[in-house]
């Protein structure tokens, strides 16, 4: 009886550290594959494979609306987004890797890295620190309750803030068409980047006139001479 | 839903460090900005996880605000590369000084 009780539990903890394995084999693989590439597509679709990875590990902590939202945004509009940037610029050529202008600044970045990370495992390892409190272990908010727990607190005592959230979604749309859209009222304006360079311009011809009234002068000047 | 919720924690700060080294290495700007989006999905990966051991549904309430936020940086970050892009094809982030003093 007590077997027989227990080789579920037995049997789904198993199943959920094979899950969790290949789930971080592939979120690793995926982060690693994003910083290594020298092509941005190839970053971007290894960007994709730690967004599933994510996803799976979200179902797997019961946080399936999550998951769904994880997928459809993330992997649905975000990296689309990406990729038409980068299709867009034809910006996928391999970035020239020897322009670093700070020496030393790449071992730095990684033995920092790595000592941050170190913190951050001693804070997983110890996390009563983070938390203060023990876990509960409840899985209250699992199942099929997950998503209407999860709009309950929306709603409610995270009202204002979502509301807030539509905001900032509009603002972001106009800024977003403000900064892509051409002048095109102005087309033969040249582009602030290059305004240094046409300063110069206008000086030449300020000069040009003024040695060309000396020369004019010395011309003078010579002819009476020899007038 | 057994697992000991470390295991999750540890995958989430590996994940956190490989995208801020990636932040500090890499010059392609869209590559930037990608280990920006790495880094975004470690903290939610964190609050998920704090999120069932504590058997709290805020932490979740609070990805969905990440997730909205990390969506408009998107947008807007994106649009200021097309425009920065449009300027100078070949820019990377080292060229980018013009605000130096």
């Amino acid at each position: 009886m007590i077997a027989a009780l227990a080789a579920p539990v037995l049997a789904t903890a198993t199943v959920d550290s094979v899950v969790f394995a290949i789930c971080a084999a592939i979120v690793l693989v995926g982060a690693f594959g994003v910083v290594l590439s020298t092509n941005p597509v190839y970053s971007a679709l290894s960007l994709v494979l730690t967004l599933f990875g994510v996803a799976v590990l979200f179902v797997e902590q019961d946080a399936q609306f999550l998951a769904a939202v994880q997928v459809i945004v993330y992997a649905g509009a975000i990296v689309v987004l990406f990729l038409f940037v980068i299709m867009l610029l034809g910006v996928d050529r391999a970035e020239p890797e020897t322009t670093s202008r700070l020496p030393g600044q790449r071992p730095l970045a990684v033995l920092l890295g790595m000592a941050g990370l170190g913190e951050l495992l001693a804070l997983a390892r110890w996390r009563h620190w983070l938390t203060g409190a023990r876990p509960s272990g409840q899985g209250a908010i699992g199942g099929g309750a997950n998503t209407g727990a999860l709009a309950k607190s929306l709603f409610t005592t995270y009202l204002l803030p979502f509301e807030l959230t539509s905001l900032l979604l509009i603002i972001a749309v106009l800024a977003a068409v403000v900064l892509a859209r051409r002048p095109s009222h102005t087309p033969a304006a040249p582009p602030p980047l290059e305004e240094s360079d046409d300063v110069g311009a206008p000086l030449a011809p300020a000069i040009g006139p003024d040695e060309a009234a000396s020369g004019v002068r010395n011309v003078t000047d010579e002819e009476v001479g020899a007038v | 839903m057994t697992l000991d919720g470390t295991w999750y924690l540890a995958l989430a700060a590996v994940l956190f460090g490989v995208g801020a080294v990636g932040l500090l290495v890499r010059r392609n700007v869209l590559v930037m900005f990608m280990c920006v989006e790495l880094m975004l999905n470690a903290v939610n990966l964190t609050f998920v996880t704090f999120s069932r051991m504590l058997g709290d549904i805020h932490g979740q309430s609070l990805v969905f605000f990440v997730l909205v936020v990390a969506a408009a940086e998107v947008v807007v970050g994106l649009g200021i590369i097309v425009s920065i892009f449009r300027r100078r094809p070949e820019a990377t982030a080292d060229d980018l000084n013009i605000l130096k003093g």
